[in-house]
């Protein structure tokens, strides 16, 4: 009967885990439609910025800005969002294998890399991974604030404006839906102009600039550094919906899982106990036939 | 010519308006500016201040609220980047009233240099409230 007990205690703790992730699964599913609210809320923002931050890359100004002019490349930086938490599948693993991927392209070419960490999981990560960590920002909470990211975008965009890097990244996962989520990789600046064949392309001539008021500097200064906090704050926002996405996924499989493992070990258990009851009557039956 | 563009509003938490229009008029930081179809690209940062779109041949006008941001004019499109973007309907006049009596007494206390750029800063948007509900209501009265 020793089995069969073993077995029984088992199949309870199992229960319990199953009663934890299935909590764990409907708390995701409930903060992933905040999450998603909070993400489709600021997209237009985030749209609208890049369009015209695209126009300004196509259009032919009078002033250059820093961040439209592509460098030779000697140091490249990624701001790197992930979840300060994990059980949440591979989002943040495949998050990490895209960036070191990505990274190691440029190291091959001799050229070094920085980081910036958002979210607790990639600060443990890069402080492992070894590369040159410039700042780590964590614990932003469910609803992260443009305003907590200012440090660490500043960290990178002054690195930038002293020529310590010559590109930026941020890299963060995007929310395709809820059941899939892809690591990306985008490149912030020097500013990348839109595909050619993008929107409205109209007879124009070929170099165009804006009137700018007050005047293009001090403009683009503020525009362009406005346009960089918002990419990242959507980066983050679209991860923190990707990762109660995922934690859903993961905490449902990992219910199911339970559920089937439970089944089994039943199965295992309901014929363990009926060997020792045939073991039982035959040690009577045989016992009687002896007296 | 076409006579009307796209228009494209959005602040930082949502998007306020989408759609053809054939006159906007906004306040940029060096001063109120009128943007008909067929503008020459032009960028420039808006100050507080009411934002203005007439649509329809004329017959409908409706009033923003903006704390600030950037307007990018394209031939065919104009994208206005709030920061913050309010319906003027939505502004409550006695509340920006006393916000500028409030920024004006702390102006005139003076206590620190912080406190005076920040004192301006609101009183600039307070004055700025209250320009948008009189446009707002020399609008309702013309009907």
């Amino acid at each position: 009967m020793a089995a069969a007990k073993e077995i029984r205690t088992q199949i309870g703790s199992i229960k319990n885990t199953q009663k934890i992730t299935s909590a764990m699964e409907m708390v995701a599913a409930s903060k992933m439609r905040k999450a998603q609210d909070r993400m489709t809320a600021s997209q237009p923002y985030a749209r609208q910025i890049r369009k015209v931050v695209g126009h300004i890359a196509k259009a032919n100004p009078e002033y250059r800005h820093d961040y439209m002019i592509e460098r030779e490349v000697e140091r490249v930086g990624y701001i790197v969002v992930s979840s300060d938490r994990g059980l949440a599948g591979g989002l943040n693993v495949n998050l990490f294998k895209a960036v070191v991927k990505d990274a190691k392209q440029w190291r091959d070419k001799g050229v070094e890399v920085d980081f910036v960490a958002i979210g607790s999981k990639a600060g443990a990560f890069f402080r492992n991974y070894g590369g040159n960590l410039l700042a780590a920002k964590s614990g932003l909470g469910e609803a992260p604030e443009a305003k907590d990211l200012i440090g660490s975008v500043k960290v990178m965009l002054d690195a930038f404006d002293e020529g310590d890097l010559d590109r930026l990244y941020v890299v963060n996962n995007e929310f395709v839906n809820t059941m899939t989520q892809k690591p990306t990789v985008r490149q912030l600046i020097p500013l990348v102009a839109p595909p050619k064949d993008d929107d409205d392309e109209q007879a124009r001539p070929a170099s165009w600039d804006y009137l700018y008021e007050p005047d293009a500097k001090a403009l683009l200064d503020k525009l362009l550094v406005r346009y960089v906090e918002s990419q990242v704050y959507q980066a983050v926002v679209e991860n923190a919906a990707c990762e109660q996405a995922a934690r859903m996924i993961a905490m449902k499989s990992a219910t199911d899982n339970a559920g089937d493992l439970i089944d089994d070990l039943q199965l295992v258990y309901n014929k363990a106990r009926q060997a020792s009851i045939t073991q039982e009557i035959s040690e009577i039956v045989s016992g009687a036939a002896a007296v | 010519m076409a006579n009307s563009f796209q228009c494209e509003i959005v602040s930082a938490e949502q998007s306020i308006f989408s759609g053809e229009i054939e006159q906007i008029v906004a306040a940029g930081v060096e001063g109120d500016l009128g943007i008909l179809p067929g503008h020459t690209p032009l960028m420039t940062e808006l100050a507080p201040g009411p934002l203005r779109i007439i649509r329809n041949d004329g017959a409908e006008e409706e009033i923003y609220y903006v704390t600030g941001g950037f307007l990018e004019v394209q031939p065919d499109l104009v994208s206005v980047l709030a920061d913050t973007a309010v319906r003027a309907h939505d502004l409550d006049e006695a509340q920006a009233e006393e916000a500028r009596k409030e920024a004006l007494k702390s102006l005139n206390e003076q206590q620190s240099d912080l406190d005076y750029t920040r004192a301006t800063a609101e009183l600039a948007e307070a004055v700025a409230k209250l320009r948008t509900l009189d446009q707002l209501r020399r609008m309702s009265g013309r009907r």
